[in-house]
This record gives C-alpha cells, sequence and structure tokens, in this order.
C-alpha cells in the first residue's frame, strides 16, 4: 500500500501547487487588473473607513468631520458630515465612497487621514499611545467674511473671491449655485446617487468651484493688467503718452471700431483714462503702444495662459488669445478684456492683489496648518511667490490709479471710510438681445499709508445690461461688504 | 522519545508567541492600540497549547512532533483573523478552541490503540449514517444558507457531518482493511473488463452511496465531493488496484453530467465558476469580492488588522482565506498552503510507517480528509474549481469542523505513537537478548 500512499501524497502536492500558482496569478500578476476595476472599492473603503480628521476655518468653524456611524448594522464605521452644509461645499468639497473626492478632502487626504510620511514618523513614537493619528486641517478662510460673501450676492449666479495679498490666504471663497456636500457623501446609497445626479443636471453646474475653476469675459477689470503691462514696458506713464479724445478706436485691418460707452468721447492720460474705463484708449494702448509681442509675454506674467497655483484640484487656466501678431482687430478687444479673453475670478483676484502687493502675486492657498490630534501644529503652509509683473515703483503708481478709480471714477461704490480702497469695475458684454453682461469688481484696501490687507474680486453672471457703470452698480456693494467684512476681522485678529 | 516531546515543546512555545505576536499586531493595525487583554490572552493560549502538548507526553510519548504545532499555528491564525471581523465570532472561536482541545486529549486518553476502534466498525457505520440524517429530522434540522446540514438541540448548534466525516473513515478503513484482500482479487467479468465484485464492496457502496445521496439532498456538495474522493482514494490505496481510480473517475464524471444537469444549484456554482463577472453584484458577488481581497493584498499584504477593506461573505468561515491573503499577502497565503502540505504530508508518513493495514488506511483516510477539505474550499475561493462551500479546517470559524479536526489530529498522534512503539519493540528485544 505504501507505493500509493507515496504516489498520493505527490498528487496532494501537485494539487496545493496548482493552488499556489493561482494565488500567483491573483496576487501578483492580475493584481493592477483588480485592483483597477471600477466594481473593487477597497482603496476607497479602506481610506472611508480610516480615522480621518477635520476641517475648520480659521475663525473656528468645524466644516468637516468624521463621526461614529450610527448604523452599526452598516458596512462603514464612520460617516462624513458638512456641518457648514453649501457655505463652504466648493472649499471642502466632498468624501464619498462612490464618487471618490475633491476640494480639500482631495487636497489634503493624506494629511486628513495622518498618512503622510511625516505624519508616520510621528505616530511610531505614539504606538502606545491611544490616540488617533489624523491631521485636523485648519483653513485661511473666514467664516464670517464668506457668510457675508453669500448673503450679499444673495441668490445671484457669481463668485467672490476675497485674499490676503501679503500671503496669498484665501479669505472668501464662494461661488453661486453651491451644493451640499452631505448628501453626496452620504452612506445611503441612494441618497448619494439621487444628489449625484440631480447637481449634475442642475443649472449651473452647482458642484463646479466656479471662482477658480470656470472663467468668464473680465471686460474692463482686464484693462488692469493692460496698464500693467503698458507701466512696466515702459511705453506707457502716469503723464505719456495722452490718448486722442474720441469716441471709439479703429484697428488696422478693419472697419468696425470698438466704441466707447454710451458713444462718449474719452481720452487721455493713464489715471484718467483707467477712471473712466476708457474702451478707445485701452485698446490703443494694447494694439499699438504695447503691441502684440509685448502683449503676449506681459499678460502670462500676470498668470494668463496659466493656472494658478493654488492648493485645491483642478484649477482652471485663465487665457489670453497669443495668435494676435497679425491681428490688430483682436488685439484691440482683447486689450479691453474681450473677445477671447477669459478668466477665473480667482485670477481676477490676483491680479488685484499683485498690484497691491508691490508687483508681487502670492501663491493663493486655503491651508493654514494641519495639527495633530492633541492640537500640535504639524504641518504649516509656507506663502511664496507666485509671479512678480511689475517693479514696486510702477506697481505703486498703478496702485495710486486705481484709488482713483475708487475715488472719483466708476468704482466709487466700494469706497470705505478710513481705509484706502482702489478698484477697478468691469461689464463684459455677452452679446445678447436684450443686452446682459458679466458685471465685475476687483480692488483693494488698507489702512491708509499701509500695504492693502485685502484684494477682492467679484463677478455676478448675466446681468441685464450693459453700461459700464452696471458693474459699479451691482457688484460694487457686494465687493465693498466683503472687502469691510474682512477688514473688520483682520483688525479683531 | 522525550526528543520529539522536547522538539514539540519548542515548536508549541514559537507558536504562542506568534499568535499573541499575531494578536497584538492585529490590534495595533485596526486601532492603534494593544490590546488591554493581552497578558490574559497569552496565557490562555500558554495554557490550552501547552496542555495539549502535556497530554501528548503522558498519552502519546512517540507521536509526530510537527502536527499539533502546526495545527495550534493554524488555529491561532484563524482566530487572529476572525477577532478582526467579529470579536463575537472570535469569543466564541476561543471557546471552540478549548472545547477542541479537551476532545483532542479526551480521545488520546480513551483511544490507547487504534485497533480499539477496529472493532466497531458497523457501530461506526451506523453512528454515521444517523449522523447524516439528523438535519433531515423536522424540528431539530435547520437550514442555513441554502444547505440543510445544522442540527440544533436547545443550546447546541452543531453539524453532525463533520462528525460523519471521521466516524466513516473509521469504518472504511476498517472494512477495507478486512476485505481488501477479497476485493482486490476478485473477478467480475463485464464484457471486456475485469471488475472487482461488487458484492465484496457492498457495506462500503452501500454507505457511501447513502452518503452521497443524503448530502446532496443536503445541497451540501462540497462535503459530497469530499466523501466521493475520500472513499475512491481509500479502496484505491487498500486494494492497490488502478482500475478502481479509473472507474471511479468515470463515475465521477457521470454522477457530476447528470448533477449539472439535473440541479439548478450545482448549475449555478458552475456558471459563477466559468464567468462570475457576468452578474458581479449577484452570484459573482463573493467570489469577486474575494479576488479583490486577495489582490488588494498584494506580495506583502495589507497587514493583519488592517484588512477588511473588502466586505466577502461568509470572510470569517468559507473564505476566510481571502481575508488571511489579503492581510499577509501572498507570504503569508502561501505559509498556509505549505502548512496544509506539512500536514498532509506528515499524516501520508504516518500512514506509511504503520504496520497494520488498518492503521495504514485510517491514517490515509485521515490526512486526506484534512488535505482534500482545504484544497476543495480553497480552490474554490481561487476559482480554481467551483465553489463549493466547506470550512477550512482549523482555521474557519466554526466549532463543529473545529473540534472533530481536533479529534482527527489526536487519532493520527495515536497511530503515529503506535508505529514508534513498535519499531522500538524488536531493539529493546535484541538488547534482552
Amino acid at each position: 500500500m505504501n507505493r500509493n500512499i507515496t504516489r498520493l501524497g505527490m498528487v496532494m502536492v501537485v494539487l496545493f501547487l496548482i493552488l499556489f500558482a493561482k494565488l500567483n496569478w491573483i496576487q501578483v500578476v492580475d493584481k493592477q487588473n483588480l485592483d483597477d476595476n471600477p466594481l473593487n472599492t477597497a482603496q476607497v473603503r479602506r481610506d472611508f473607513n480610516r480615522p480621518r480628521g477635520s476641517i475648520s476655518t480659521i475663525d473656528g468653524a468645524l466644516l468637516a468631520q468624521s463621526v461614529a456611524n450610527p448604523d452599526s448594522s452598516s458596512e462603514f464605521d464612520r460617516m462624513r458630515v458638512y456641518p457648514e452644509g453649501d457655505l463652504f461645499g466648493h472649499i471642502t468639497g466632498f468624501f464619498s465612497f462612490r464618487f471618490g473626492s475633491t476640494g480639500v478632502e482631495r487636497q489634503y487626504s493624506s494629511e486628513l487621514s495622518g498618512s503622510t510620511f511625516n505624519q508616520q514618523v510621528r505616530g511610531f513614537s505614539d504606538l502606545f499611545v491611544a490616540s488617533e493619528n489624523v491631521g485636523n486641517v485648519t483653513l485661511t478662510v473666514r467664516k464670517d467674511v464668506q457668510q457675508v460673501a453669500r448673503d450679499s450676492l444673495g441668490n445671484r449666479a457669481g463668485s467672490v473671491v476675497a485674499l490676503d495679498p501679503r500671503t496669498g490666504e484665501i479669505l472668501a471663497f464662494w461661488s453661486d449655485p453651491s451644493y451640499d456636500p452631505n448628501l453626496i457623501s452620504s452612506l445611503d446609497k441612494a441618497v448619494s446617487e439621487t444628489a449625484w445626479k440631480t447637481l449634475n443636471a442642475a443649472p449651473g453646474q452647482p458642484m463646479r468651484a466656479h471662482q477658480y475653476q470656470d472663467r468668464y469675459f473680465p471686460g474692463s477689470t482686464f484693462k488692469v493688467v493692460t496698464a500693467g503691462i503698458g507701466l512696466e514696458s515702459g511705453l506707457v506713464t502716469n503723464t505719456s503718452p495722452s490718448y486722442p479724445f474720441v469716441n471709439g478706436y479703429t484697428p488696422k485691418n478693419t472697419d468696425l471700431a470698438i466704441k466707447n460707452f454710451g458713444g462718449e468721447i474719452c481720452g487721455g492720460t493713464l489715471p484718467e483714462i483707467l477712471k473712466i474705463s476708457c474702451n478707445s484708449a485701452f485698446a490703443e494702448m494694447g494694439t499699438e503702444t504695447i503691441g502684440p509681442v509685448e502683449m503676449v509675454a506681459g499678460v502670462a506674467k500676470w498668470g494668463f495662459n496659466d493656472a494658478p497655483p493654488i492648493d485645491l484640484p483642478d484649477p482652471a487656466r485663465s487665457v489670453f488669445p497669443t495668435d494676435v501678431g497679425n491681428d490688430p482687430p483682436k488685439l484691440a478687444q482683447s486689450s479691453i478684456g474681450q473677445n477671447d479673453v477669459q478668466a477665473t475670478p480667482l485670477e481676477m483676484a490676483l491680479v488685484a492683489a499683485g498690484v497691491a502687493n508691490n508687483g508681487i502675486i502670492m501663491k493663493p492657498h486655503v491651508l493654514l496648518e494641519v495639527r495633530d490630534s492633541q492640537g500640535n501644529v504639524i504641518d504649516k503652509y509656507k506663502p511664496g511667490s507666485w509671479l512678480k509683473p511689475m517693479s514696486p515703483l510702477n506697481a505703486s503708481i498703478l496702485r495710486e490709479d486705481m484709488l482713483g478709480v475708487v475715488a472719483g471714477g466708476t468704482a466709487t461704490g466700494i469706497q470705505i471710510p478710513g481705509y484706502e480702497v482702489g478698484g477697478k469695475t468691469g461689464t463684459a458684454q455677452l452679446g445678447t438681445t436684450p443686452p446682459r453682461s458679466h458685471t465685475w469688481m476687483i480692488g483693494f484696501a488698507g489702512p491708509p499709508g499701509q500695504p492693502a490687507t485685502v484684494a477682492i474680486a467679484v463677478v455676478v453672471l448675466d446681468q441685464p445690461g450693459r453700461n459700464e457703470a452696471t458693474g459699479g452698480v451691482i457688484a460694487a456693494p457686494i465687493a465693498r461688504a466683503v472687502l469691510q467684512a474682512a477688514l473688520a476681522a483682520q483688525a479683531g485678529r | 522519545m522525550t526528543n520529539r516531546r522536547n522538539t514539540e515543546l519548542g515548536l508549541m512555545l514559537l507558536v504562542v508567541f506568534i499568535t499573541a505576536g499575531a494578536y497584538v499586531l492585529a490590534s495595533l493595525g485596526a486601532d492603534a492600540q494593544i490590546p488591554a487583554n493581552v497578558i490574559p490572552f497569552l496565557l490562555i493560549v500558554l495554557g490550552l497549547l501547552i496542555g495539549a502538548h502535556v497530554a501528548v507526553r503522558k498519552l502519546a510519548p512517540n507521536a509526530d512532533p510537527i502536527l499539533l504545532p502546526m495545527v495550534a499555528l493554524l488555529n491561532g491564525l484563524g482566530y487572529v483573523v476572525i477577532a478582526g471581523l467579529n470579536e463575537k465570532l472570535a469569543a466564541a472561536q476561543a471557546s471552540w478552541t478549548a472545547i477542541g482541545i479537551i476532545g483532542f486529549v479526551a480521545t488520546l486518553w480513551i483511544v490507547k490503540r487504534p485497533r480499539d476502534l477496529e472493532r466497531y466498525r458497523y457501530t461506526f457505520a451506523l453512528l454515521g449514517i444517523v449522523l447524516l440524517l439528523l438535519p433531515l429530522v423536522p424540528g431539530i434540522g435547520k437550514s442555513v444558507g441554502g444547505s440543510r446540514i445544522w442540527v440544533s438541540l436547545g443550546p447546541i448548534n452543531f453539524q453532525p457531518g463533520e462528525i460523519a466525516k471521521v466516524v466513516l473513515a473509521i469504518f472504511f478503513a476498517a472494512y477495507l482493511a478486512d476485505q481488501r484482500e477479497l476485493i482486490a482479487t476478485s473477478q467480475w467479468k463485464v464484457g471486456p473488463f475485469r471488475l472487482p465484485d461488487p458484492k465484496y464492496l457492498g457495506p462500503v457502496l452501500i454507505a457511501w452511496g447513502f452518503t452521497l445521496v443524503v448530502m446532496f439532498y443536503e445541497k451540501d456538495l462540497g462535503s459530497s465531493l469530499l466523501f466521493f474522493t475520500l472513499l475512491l482514494v481509500m479502496v484505491w490505496v487498500a486494494t492497490q488496484r488502478t482500475s478502481f481510480l479509473v472507474i471511479g473517475s468515470g463515475l465521477f464524471a457521470g454522477g457530476a453530467w447528470f448533477a449539472w444537469k439535473s440541479f439548478d444549484h450545482v448549475q449555478l456554482r458552475v456558471d459563477i465558476w466559468l464567468d462570475p463577472w457576468k452578474d458581479p453584484s449577484g452570484s459573482g458577488y463573493q467570489i469577486i469580492q474575494g479576488m479583490f481581497a486577495m489582490a488588494f493584498g498584494g506580495v506583502t499584504g495589507t497587514g493583519l488588522g488592517l484588512g477588511g477593506n473588502v466586505r466577502i461573505p461568509a470572510a470569517e468561515n468559507d473564505f476566510i482565506f481571502a481575508v488571511i491573503a489579503e492581510e499577509l499577502g501572498l507570504f503569508g497565503a502561501a505559509l498556509v498552503i505549505m502548512a496544509y502540505m506539512l500536514i498532509v504530508g506528515s499524516g501520508l508518513r504516518i500512514a506509511s510507517q504503520a504496520e497494520h493495514a488498518f492503521d495504514k488506511l485510517l491514517a490515509t483516510g485521515l490526512s486526506l480528509l484534512v488535505g482534500l477539505q482545504a484544497f476543495i474550499i480553497l480552490a474554490g475561493v481561487l476559482r480554481v474549481l467551483p465553489l463549493t462551500g466547506v470550512a477550512l479546517p482549523f482555521i474557519s470559524y466554526g466549532g463543529s469542523s473545529l473540534v472533530v479536526n481536533y479529534v482527527l489530529l489526536a487519532l493520527l498522534l495515536r497511530i503515529s505513537d503506535q508505529n514508534v512503539r513498535k519499531a522500538q519493540m524488536p531493539d529493546a528485544e535484541a538488547v534482552a537478548v
């Protein structure tokens, strides 16, 4: 019998070797395939059930946290809740088992779950302490300012971006329509999927963070960029050239004139044409004083044809046409923020910030710091400069000119007693009948004689009318209210 | 033979520390805390395993030193993984381990010689049949998950089929040891074929056919497969006639085809095996989630206590191997496969060293029970064969299986002990002369 017992042993060895071979196939050869299978939720589930830190604003509002799932029969131990609902939806983003994550939840996922190298090393020494090795994220945004931004924009579609030009810290980051991340992050499959479908079908795409992921015609606010390039090129100063007083400017290669608003006649030197937002003068400045080569090179220094290095996922590029070398009409229109020029609200806020901050545009960011569960700061955002479009001298000139626009030009609506406020309005006509426009306001404010502490961009989308005053009427009160709230918050800090 | 026992003691202590270490690691992985009960846990594991070791030292001092530590390792690993899945089940599994070790010691104590069992062969046959039928008795039998294999007597729930496996293996071994010469030499001419005379195989065939029908009726496909192969191999080893294997394989093919044709639940199992992706969230869900879990583990695994990223139905039972492969990766899963190879190898070595035919056949049958059962469920989880739910010996959650397998281990050690004792006797006589 022993011979057969030996044979049996050999057969069993072969059988187990087959199992071993198949095990290798699944765990090594086919691993990537199985991991990447859309039905495979292992990775997300691991992140989902891991402890995850909270997200708060600098003024103490809790924006996101993980709490124990009250449904003990659920396969999930924790659920993510967003106490502020849609107020900070575009910043926190969502953290969904089914749809992945966006916003801060995605950008700082490693920090929140405690899996950065730094945190792991720290966690190792905490092995014997009963604490969760997560990171709690504090943002630079302020709930008080955010709330003012929301209230003053009301139920109109648009965006408000307020930031500190000295550091790039974002103070308010609101856009309408927004969305409530609670629903998408729901553990209930039906709730989550219904919310996903509804939001994707909703007008205005509420889940897009319009502040930095959508771009619009900047209209006359772009004249600040044109002016900045002119000053920096040395071809434009506060005293020359003095542009002719006309009611329109006709570039070469076309008979179509770029008309001034209401056909009025305007012209003069930079401070004058900026104050009244003179189309004919800026069109001529871009096309003839500066010229296509310097314009295209210049806009890049202001961040156009690039996306800002903000610490949030998928920022949109702002664009300026580069094919304007032999196309004076297009360059003329582009120089006043029409034609193919498009900018995100964030980019336009950065333009104002650059002017206010001695010609240096700081990297915009929402992260202030990361703390461990005991409250110790373990990581801090280190501010840095992104671009230097102007020399400090030229920046101070343009700054003065923008103060002039507020003191006695189209932007008088954002004057704040006791503060130095500069700004520029914009009305980007959409070419519709009856006429409708995106109305803009960009600006900055700070204590007199000191560097500005807040820069802002406001855009209210698709408003009736096309008068240059429109921006001043519609966007200015919003900008003023938010600037005021931010200044008050900074004073109290 | 204190050498063997000291080897075993060393290995047992190693297993105690591996298990306790794994327990601590799993707890650290799950909630970054060293479990508060680690000292009592260590003492209980130490007590149970050393208790089993002392029993072997007293009752079967010459037995194989590898088997018990190997089984203890699988049992400990199973416990740690179950504890990571469900604390309540882990507590139950711990009690079952204690009962299993008591059963192990009791078996060693009661069964002093393997041949004591041989005498009661028909009692065992009857007992096996009764056990198999129990789940079908109205009132005490119950269906769980489509299989009617449970019996509920007051507070005690168990699977009598698990006990029947060992009991019937004893019967097969006893009967075949007795009749093997007759079976092997008998001739029954059917046309050009010379087959063994069925009358000598009668009782075995009856018990076997009965078993298959009952288990099939109870929808316990894995056990049917296990029994079929068990008897076929035992007859083949006993008679040394390969024709049995050929005939048996033919019967199996026919039976399998018939079952596939006639029963929806068999057809479903085969369909899932062929293409689980056809219904990934329905019938194919379990097997696909199992593969996701194993793939997620990769070569090195997610770490103990860090698994459970894939929710697999019956993870603590039929699919516990997928969880092990997730947490311990290819390295850990390969170790489990190797442990079974070692157990089967040691068992078969005991069989080949045995003198008496009954001992040989019983050791073969018992080794095969462990090896085949492990193969059937692992092959199912790994999608090498259609999935037929059976417990993974010594690892899966489940009292009946664990206790019975400890009894099985005791019988193997008993045979092993006797082999060595017999082998020593001639030497002793020679010295005396």
